[in-house]
């Protein structure tokens, strides 16, 4: 399909009608089917597709690593320099990864071994593959730290990871997958999990090393904002078959493929819409929240204050949604938590339709908790899964004194109105997918007749096309019931499309307020300023050429 | 840490106290007399009563109490009513069968025990597992008697391997204290073995689902490796807990295991001193069992942050 070699000779990576054959239980018989690319010497090749398009199996596969009796390579080849991989032995295949190949991954939290010293865990790359002194071993570790600009590395070598931020770990995946200086470097969503700001440094380092070291990167991601930022040819992929392959510009402006447009035309664009304002009564009016952390003290070790949140200032009215933007640890989901009163704030007032709920006892609460609903970030966990959709959904009603027939009718109502159909409430949350999920927890809150809806990171973990329907169910609802809607996400782009107003939040302090529009043409704190710095594929037009090429 | 380990120690101070309070009430609200079982079946009220006074066992109970604590306190641990000794002396003397056995057993427990579980655990699903599975059930329902005259009669009286029982003090030499013991060590440690396979194959098996492991074969790490630095090295505070936990449990086993081999330890003179009634003895056997599990427990916490970084007190 691509026959076109990387920038210098022999490409790193051939992949050539490449097939993973899934267990016969599965509705599909292939994970991938046919898939042909190649990755230059040099050069940043970008694989891009919502989730089950088999760019992560590809990834696995490349490396050896498929999971063992769940996937099996049933066809095509594939060829690191040159050289066939898929008759090498597990022998020659541990040889080559680390060395030739390596690969870093998602979660730094969770990718790095908890109870083992980050020197010792890159140093393992030169304990296998190599015959190097322990001192020499230690030397070379420390370069490579160096080189991926940890800090203070003399130290550092010697900390567990926990004792790392997300990014300085991130970073030591990269430093263990360099120190051989490999070939080719699989990076399977590097930077999904990280603030948007580490993102940004992280994908300058994952550039900035492959240009010094000349490695060919087969970069996997979900986000087009990040190919905008680091691609040089892009791949795109759905149900396990290549859709497209280009340059960088032919895919974010003029992509060929119907499918391709489609995922380009839903990347949220970082232009906020004109909104008039809202002058309708006040929904929520949170005045000087704080909440802080004290852990520690008397005979428990030294005494440690967490200010999460401080003198945080907000208002909803009815109809409006209001954003809540910053990184983790800002004090977002801190102040979301306080609102719905599932922590007890430590001093300030909450008004929910003009009733202060900040310091209302339990059974005081009670009646306001149903104006208050939340829809939470994980489709996949925020459901019970021993329960039916409809179970989960009438249990607050009836709580409250509905009928379980009434709740009932009602919930039937509310499927067709997120979307599903009424028999859906029968069935069990695995029966379906994230987006149907996120519906399902959308019309779980709405079942409440709340007067306020908390989405926390509502969108995050969703395929783009998939964020882009719910984003627009949440603004349909939000019309139709007169909600006041309070929208926490780390993600700017979906926050200029949805958001009224904004609150930029850093280190448990509202730092910036003011109108979408008027916050991202005119930022006025140092930190927003940096926030949109940092945000990947910002300035590219995506699809911007779309309506001339079709 | 060593004001934690302060404190803990601290801590341990009352607990003993109420055992020393429990096992004391305990004994002298059964009913049997320990004077009446010195005396004989020959002997009149008179000599009994005499034998009692000369025991103190016909003054107020809280005296009585107070007395013993006090002597503790002291280091007195007062004199063993059936064998006319000092109890601390006795103790000393009969330490070290029981410390070998359990040693041994809980050795000999971890050896067998965790590469079977981990093992079970990489080939989940296979006939190694199945069977490592089932050897667990089968070595949890068994009684350790009938263990121990299973092995007897295998391995000692059909095979003879080993001495069907008796003990070889270690400054007589370190194999055949090692060829002595090894047959009881193995009874005891049966359940055990039981207990922390199963355990370990849990603990590894959702372990090996993380993506440090993933992490790991990415840096081309042999199998072995994998399982042993990344896998097992994740997995052994949960193990870690259960082989204190088996401590607990240990003490029922060595009193049967040494009655079974019969050996001159604690258990069986723990056997000997509740069939005759002899308090302190049984009292200071109670309390030095009990503060061994104290210790154990905080030597397993303790083991904790050696295993475990982030666990830091």
């Amino acid at each position: 399909m691509d026959g076109a070699p990387g920038p210098s000779g022999t490409p790193v990576l051939e992949l050539d009608g490449l097939s993973v054959a899934l267990p016969k239980t599965g509705d599909r018989t292939h994970a991938i089917d046919g898939v042909s690319f190649s990755v230059g010497r040099g050069e940043i090749v970008c694989v891009v597709g919502e989730s089950g398009s088999g760019k992560s199996v590809t990834a696995q596969a490349v490396m050896g690593l498929l999971p063992k009796g769940q996937l099996t390579l049933s066809g095509g080849s594939i060829r690191l320099e040159g050289k066939e991989v898929t008759t090498c032995t597990p022998a020659e295949l541990r040889a080559l990864r680390g060395a030739r190949m390596s690969m870093i991954f998602q979660e730094p939290m969770t990718a790095l071994n908890p109870v083992e010293r980050v020197g010792a865990q890159i140093g393992e790359v030169l304990e296998i593959h190599t015959s190097l002194s322990a001192e020499e071993r230690r030397n070379k570790v420390l370069d490579v730290m160096a080189s991926v600009h940890l800090p203070d590395v003399a130290s550092m070598i010697d900390a567990f990871p926990h004792q790392l931020s997300g990014g300085q770990r991130q970073r030591v995946m990269i430093a263990a997958a360099l120190v051989l200086d490999p070939v080719l470097l699989i990076a399977d969503e590097p930077t999904t999990a990280l603030d948007v700001t580490t993102q940004a440094q992280i994908l300058k380092l994952i550039a900035e090393m492959q240009a010094r070291r000349g490695t060919g990167v087969l970069f996997i991601t979900h986000d087009f904002g990040v190919v905008a930022e680091i691609a040089q040819r892009v791949v795109v992929m759905q149900h396990g078959k290549v859709v497209e392959i280009g340059t960088r510009d032919e895919i974010i402006s003029r992509p060929k493929a119907a499918y391709t447009q489609m995922l380009i035309k839903s990347v949220p664009s970082l232009e906020p819409p004109s909104r008039t304002p809202k002058t309708s009564a006040v929904a929520l009016a949170i005045e000087g929240l704080s909440k802080t952390y004290v852990s520690g003290g008397f005979l428990a070790g030294k005494k440690r204050v967490v200010k999460a949140a401080q003198n945080v200032s907000i208002e909803v009215r009815r109809g409006e949604t209001v954003g809540i933007v910053g990184e983790s640890g800002s004090g977002k989901t801190t102040v979301a938590r306080c609102v719905a009163r599932l922590i007890d704030p430590t001093d300030g007032e909450i008004k929910i339709g003009g009733v202060d709920v900040a310091r209302l006892r339990e059974s005081a609460l009670r009646p306001h908790r149903k104006h208050v609903q939340i829809v939470f970030q994980d489709p996949y966990r925020s459901l019970n899964p021993r329960r039916t959709v409809g179970a989960s959904i009438i249990e607050g009603p009836v709580n409250f004194g509905e009928s379980t027939a009434d709740a009932t009718r009602r919930a039937r109502d509310l499927m067709t109105l997120v979307g599903l159909q009424p028999d859906a409430l029968e069935r069990f949350p695995h029966q379906f997918s994230g987006g149907q999920r996120q519906r399902i927890a959308i019309a779980r809150a709405l079942a409440m007749e709340p007067r306020l809806l908390i989405a926390d990171e509502a969108v995050s973990a969703l395929d783009v096309s998939v964020q882009a329907q719910v984003l627009a169910l949440l603004d349909d609802v939000r019309e139709r019931f007169d909600l006041a809607v309070l929208f926490i996400t780390h993600d700017l782009r979906v926050a200029a499309q949805i958001c009224d107003r904004i609150a930029v939040m850093q280190n448990g302090v509202v730092v910036e307020h003011g109108p979408t529009a008027e916050l991202f043409s005119n930022a006025q704190h140092a930190y927003t300023h940096a926030l949109f710095a940092a945000a990947p594929g910002r300035g590219v037009k995506f699809g911007a050429g779309i309506e001339a090429t079709t | 840490m060593v004001g934690y380990i302060l404190r803990r120690l601290l801590a341990a101070v009352p607990v003993m106290g109420i055992v020393a309070v429990l096992v004391f009430l305990m004994l002298r609200l059964t009913p049997s007399d320990p004077a009446a079982i010195i005396a004989g079946d020959f002997a009149n009220d008179q000599q009994i009563a005499e034998i009692r006074t000369k025991l103190g066992l016909d003054r107020p109970i809280v005296t009585q109490f107070v007395i013993w604590v006090g002597g503790m306190l002291q280091g007195d641990f007062g004199e063993s009513f059936f064998y006319k000794k000092q109890v601390a002396a006795l103790i000393t003397e009969r330490l070290e069968p029981t410390l070998s056995l359990s040693l041994l057993a809980i050795v000999l427990t971890v050896c067998i025990a965790v590469p079977l579980g981990t093992l079970a655990a990489y080939k989940q699903g296979s006939w190694i597992d199945r069977i490592v599975m089932g050897f667990s059930v089968v070595g949890f329902s068994v009684p350790v008697f009938v263990v121990g005259y299973l092995l007897i009669y295998v391995l000692a009286v059909r095979l003879d391997w080993f001495p069907v029982q008796g003990y070889q003090y270690l400054r007589d030499g370190f194999g055949g204290w090692l060829h002595r013991l090894v047959l009881p060590a193995l009874t005891l440690s049966i359940v055990f073995v039981a207990l922390i396979a199963r355990m370990t194959r849990t603990s590894v098996l959702e372990v090996l689902h993380e993506d440090y492991i993933r992490t790991a074969r990415a840096k081309g790490q042999s199998e072995l490796k994998v399982l042993v630095r990344h896998a097992l090295a994740n997995a052994a505070v949960p193990i870690l807990t259960v082989i204190g936990l088996t401590f607990a449990t240990l003490i029922g086993g060595v009193v049967v295991t040494e009655s079974v081999y019969t050996l001159p330890g604690l258990g069986l003179l723990t056997v000997d001193a509740v069939l005759a009634r002899d308090y302190p003895t049984i009292q200071a056997v109670i309390l030095l069992f009990s503060l061994a599990y104290v210790v154990v427990n905080l030597l397993v916490d303790v083991a904790y942050t050696v295993f475990d970084p982030r666990i830091r007190y």
